[in-house]
């Protein structure tokens, strides 16, 4: 499971909008279904995520929450 | 010590209802009430804030905030505000109203409000139509613009003007905080956080009355999926609802 | 208290109000009532409370909504017209089960009309007026002690079922002026808390004051419940008053001011031999039954007399059922009966017995 972008896929209602703000263009729309029928979104780079939260910041199901890796004690 | 923590960037406002929202994809109220969930997460006034449920698409956004409700005649939530705020002035009181309740119906109860400059807070999203009862002109309807009554595209000879409310309630002097914002990007997502959490602010200091007005897509209505309805409104919206703070602005 | 004070109705039904506990009032100007607003704007900030003139009845009647959500005793009065504009958010203040107390001080209508006395709001105030399912406990004084007696039953009244109360005046009670004397004074810190109310900080789980349901089944079980309330109200809150009804044959029935003038009628009858009586509903909801099973064995003669082209008289109707004559006569649009009028009444009907 990703952990920079956690994405709750039961809220996601695959608007797409996280897919087109994000500036590094590592989410999708996945093949896979939820209960209420929609395809959820999910990232499929990790390791080219910054953490930008654009994602997070758009989505109108707010089912998306971000974390960065940092080292310890850093702010 | 070189051990890395995850350490959280954006989290769920917890004053948001952990349940699933009946708003269509890329409706602009989930992102509205995210933003005013954070504020009131950020301000610490979940136990003090009471939110007035207006009638349209939100009419149940009482199941999607963890705070006390009201809900409200149609166009009347300023009236009712008042209420609460003069008996209770310790309480934190919001309304949250669509096209329909403030700017038709409504229209008296809001000037009202606003040049007794009632410390309560006001939401106004406007996206352009009546959202809930499928999609009719709303005196924010664009000239032009094709609704289900309006199948032609909106005449100002037929139909009037379109409503500019901010600027309406901006000469009056009972507002401390006017904007109007969009959240049609994330930039213009953040900015809207923070005019909400200024027009609240003003409400906390005792300040007067706050008014923030929200460019709201409505996917379903416009005919455009999400990600095209944040470019109509930022191609037909904003240019005739410029954004801007046009009370209280600055610090 | 003990200390008569000659008032104004409208003046003595605000300063009832406050003793009552009574500490918001959201209003708008009509006449012939415009004194009450004026006497709480002077009254409330003197005792600690909140006069604000709404910017019309609609938006009076949402304060009130709001303000009664909090727990508080709030009020609004106006007339006819208002109370017409008033109607929806009553329907929504009962839907809500909330309480507070509406008066109305009725004028000639319909539409504008008059600025005259009139009791053309009967149907208005016990049938309805909004929509929906629903009763309000419907007050009606004859004298302004009685008004004033009755604005701290009206708020008990209303915490007691959560459901709004309206007492029903009319334009000469708001403009004549009495002798009173106000018996009680309640502190609105002495109240209790309501634990369904909203505001202030917390420290429980949130409520919800709303009157939607989208399912039409759970929407059916509450609408029962609400009757639930209305039939409680039905069987203990029903008030009236009886004047020379043991023998009766002619039974005049009649509401407010119209009833003091049937009494100096009655008095002038009774001189003449003629056995004549008064039922005088006080609530007009719930309608009064007992009195009317006692008349109806020793009586001859139903004579309504109201201020209106005839409303009560159906529930008279509906009390008679049948088992005597009810005769009518109606003052509507602001004319007011005189006792003369009334005695020729009676002797006509005693005449044709």
């Amino acid at each position: 499971m990703p952990k920079k972008v956690v994405i709750n896929e039961d809220l996601c209602k695959s608007c797409e909008l996280c897919v087109s703000v994000c500036p590094v263009h590592v989410l999708q729309i996945s093949q896979r279904l939820n209960a209420a029928g929609y395809h959820p979104a999910e990232l499929v780079n990790e390791e080219k995520c910054t953490s930008c939260a654009a994602c997070a910041r758009i989505c109108p199901d707010a089912a998306i929450e971000v974390y960065r890796l940092v080292k310890a004690g850093q702010h | 010590m070189n051990e890395m923590v995850w350490k959280p960037v954006y989290l769920r406002p917890k004053s948001l209802a952990r349940v699933n929202t009946h708003y269509c994809p890329g409706c602009g109220h989930g992102i509205v009430h995210r933003l005013l969930a954070e504020v009131i997460d950020e301000l610490g006034i979940l136990e003090k804030t009471v939110i007035m449920a207006p009638v349209g698409c939100s009419v149940l956004l009482y199941n999607y905030f963890e705070v006390d409700a009201v809900e409200c005649a149609h166009g009347r939530a300023p009236a009712v505000a008042t209420g609460i705020k003069r008996a209770r002035p310790e309480s934190v009181v919001i309304t949250y109203q669509g096209d329909g309740d403030l700017a038709a119906i409504g229209t008296a109860e809001i000037v009202h409000a606003a040049t007794r400059g009632e410390r309560i807070t006001t939401i106004f999203i406007n996206n352009a139509n009546f959202g809930m009862t499928g999609g009719q002109m709303a005196p924010t309807t664009l000239i032009g613009q094709k609704t289900e009554t309006t199948p032609y595209g909106r005449s100002a000879e037929r139909n009037g003007y379109p409503i500019r409310v901010s600027e309406m309630l901006a000469t009056l002097n009972g507002p401390a905080y006017i904007a109007r914002v969009a959240v049609n990007s994330v930039s213009n997502v953040i900015k809207a956080r923070n005019s909400i959490k200024k027009a609240i602010q003003v409400q906390l200091e005792g300040k007067g009355f706050g008014f923030v007005e929200v460019l709201s897509p409505c996917p379903t209505n416009w005919g455009l999926k999400p990600v095209e309805a944040l470019k109509w409104l930022e191609e037909n919206m904003i240019p005739y609802y410029p954004l801007g703070e046009f009370v209280g602005g600055g610090a | 208290m003990g200390e008569r004070i000659l008032m104004k109705g409208a003046e003595a039904c605000a300063e009832g109000a406050i003793r009552a506990g009574c500490r918001f009032f959201f209003g708008y100007p009509i006449t012939p009532q415009n004194e009450v607003a004026g006497y709480m704007s002077r009254r409330l900030p003197e005792v600690g409370g909140v006069y604000l003139q709404g910017e019309s009845e609609v938006a009076s009647i949402n304060m009130v909504l709001g303000a009664a959500a909090t727990g508080v005793r709030a009020m609004t009065s106006s007339s006819s017209p208002g109370i017409s504009l008033m109607q929806e958010g009553i329907s929504y203040i009962v839907g809500c089960q909330l309480p507070c107390v509406i008066v109305n001080f009725m004028r000639g209508g319909p539409g504008l009309g008059g600025i005259g006395p009139a009791q053309s709001d009967y149907f208005q105030a016990t049938k309805g007026g909004g929509h929906g399912d629903y009763n309000l406990v419907v007050l009606a004084p004859s004298t302004i002690q009685e008004l004033v007696d009755l604005m701290k039953e009206a708020f008990e009244i209303a915490e007691r079922y959560r459901n709004p109360v309206m007492v029903l005046a009319d334009g000469i009670i708001a403009q004549m002026m009495e002798a009173v004397e106000f018996k009680y004074q309640v502190d609105p810190e002495s109240l209790p808390p309501k634990s369904w109310a909203v505001g202030g900080a917390r420290g429980r789980p949130k409520n919800i004051i709303k009157s939607l349901d989208l399912v039409p089944e759970n929407l059916e079980k509450y609408n029962w419940m609400l009757q639930d309330k209305f039939q409680q109200a039905r069987e203990r809150e029903v008030r009236y008053e009886e004047y020379e009804m043991e023998d009766a044959e002619i039974v005049l029935v009649s509401f407010g001011t119209v009833a003091r003038v049937a009494k100096k009628s009655i008095e002038e009858a009774r001189k003449r031999g003629i056995k004549a009586g008064l039922i005088r509903p006080i609530t007009l909801w719930p309608f009064p039954e007992e009195p009317f099973s006692r008349a109806i064995p020793h009586s001859k003669k139903f004579l309504v007399l109201e201020m209106n082209a005839g409303q009560m008289i159906e529930d008279v109707r509906l009390q008679v059922c049948g088992a005597r004559p009810v005769q009518f006569k109606g003052k509507p649009g602001g004319t007011v009966f005189n006792p003369s009028e009334i005695l020729e009444l009676i002797i006509s009907l005693e005449e044709k017995a």
